[in-house]
């Protein structure tokens, strides 16, 4: 059950989202940008990292919903469950395996990111973006990762479910909702 | 050195908000909404919040810089934001404000080690849902501004005096204010392409 009086029915960082408008929109801005917006790093590569940080920190919900979206802009779930599980060894470009080092790093600790992983990451292909916008997202994902566990969010085991959802977060992106939202009553009593 | 080309002469946060002025935004809307807009939380509370959490994440820049602004909210007291460091159970703090300290510093470990009791003691010392809400989120907001900071190996001088004035001018502007000052303007930005 949720810490809080969370709206019901609404999955993981959804329930969050509908429950304080004012938070959402900058969280759902931030996600959009750094996830689905045109960039060198395709969205399929930057979803990876994000899926990755949020299986290292252990979040049901962003893992799967990710890995979901990830898998929708690459066409392969395999490859989404080996970066899991091995990154070293699946079938990803050595660019995206030095960024999800240094975004291993960063969810340990900013400070465990060293000079040699940034150049390593260089002599790779990756700009100085790329390098940014790797922390950055690793960053936000320890950020989203302890908003949707510390609320005790409700985090079903629906496969389908995250499936749908991953297709729409890669097509329409982090704006708007991809779960239909609580109807307005139990809105206007949240406010 | 930072690990990437940031801009030169902007401390902690300011080198990559200026670098990326496109993520800055939310960041600072973000910041804004938890930490200066109106709540039933005073700024001072929400900032030593912000404050704890940058410490135990052994974050310089922020914990330095939301300790002034904190400090700056209650009437300059910088003996108070170091006692919340060091010992916050010990500190002249009201008992709801302990009780989210410890859910704060339980999200900055993890999301999963926030308990039902600790929430429940927060509950009994007054905290309502959306303070309990906002607690959790600044936690969890704090654990990624501090990555940022760290995790691109930004400039952080060491000039107490620096943080104090900063301080003092976020406190009374908030933080998409005072942005305006180091993130240059998009319209710029294209007219120089």
């Amino acid at each position: 059950m949720p810490h809080i009086d969370l709206p019901k029915g609404m999955p993981g960082i959804s329930a969050g989202f509908a429950f304080r408008p004012e938070t959402a929109k900058p969280m759902r801005d931030l996600a959009h940008l750094l996830l689905h917006e045109p960039n060198s790093l395709t969205p399929g590569e930057r979803e990876l990292i994000a899926t990755y940080v949020s299986s290292q920190n252990d979040c049901y919900f962003c893992q799967t919903s990710h890995g979901a979206a990830a898998a929708s802009h690459l066409g392969d779930a395999a490859t989404v469950k080996q970066v899991k599980t091995d990154f070293t060894h699946a079938p990803i470009s050595e660019k995206l395996k030095r960024l999800l080092v240094i975004a291993g790093k960063v969810q340990q600790g900013g400070k465990h990111v060293s000079a040699e992983d940034v150049e390593a990451a260089r002599q790779a292909g990756a700009t100085d973006i790329e390098i940014h916008d790797t922390v950055l997202i690793a960053a936000a994902f320890c950020m989203y990762n302890r908003y949707v566990d510390g609320l005790a969010t409700w985090q079903p085991r629906d496969e389908a479910m995250y499936a749908q959802m991953g297709k729409h977060l890669a097509s329409e992106g982090y704006r708007i909702s991809s779960v239909p939202q609580p109807p307005r009553k139990e809105l206007s009593t949240a406010g | 050195m930072p690990h990437i080309r940031l801009p030169e002469g902007l401390q902690g946060i300011r080198g990559p908000m200026a670098f990326r002025p496109e993520t800055a935004k939310p960041l600072n809307e973000l910041a804004e909404t938890l930490l200066h807009a109106p709540n039933s939380l005073p700024a001072g509370d929400r900032e030593l919040i912000a404050t704890y959490v940058s410490y135990r994440n052994d974050c310089y820049f922020c914990q330095t810089i939301h300790g002034a602004i904190a400090a700056a909210h209650l009437d300059g007291d910088e003996d108070l934001v170091k006692r919340v460091k060091a010992d916050f159970q010990h500190a002249d703090i009201s008992a709801k404000l302990k009780a989210l300290l410890v859910i704060a510093s339980k999200v900055q470990r993890g999301g999963k080690h926030v308990t039902a009791a600790d929430v429940e003691e927060a509950r009994q010392a007054g905290a309502t849902d959306i303070e309990i809400h906002d607690t959790v989120l600044i936690a969890a907001a704090f654990c990624m501004y501090n990555r940022y900071v760290d995790g691109l190996a930004t400039w952080q001088p060491r000039e107490e005096s620096l943080y104090r004035e900063r301080g003092k001018q976020v406190a009374r502007e908030g933080y998409v204010q005072v942005s305006r000052q180091y993130i240059p303007e998009p319209e710029l930005q294209t007219q120089g392409a």
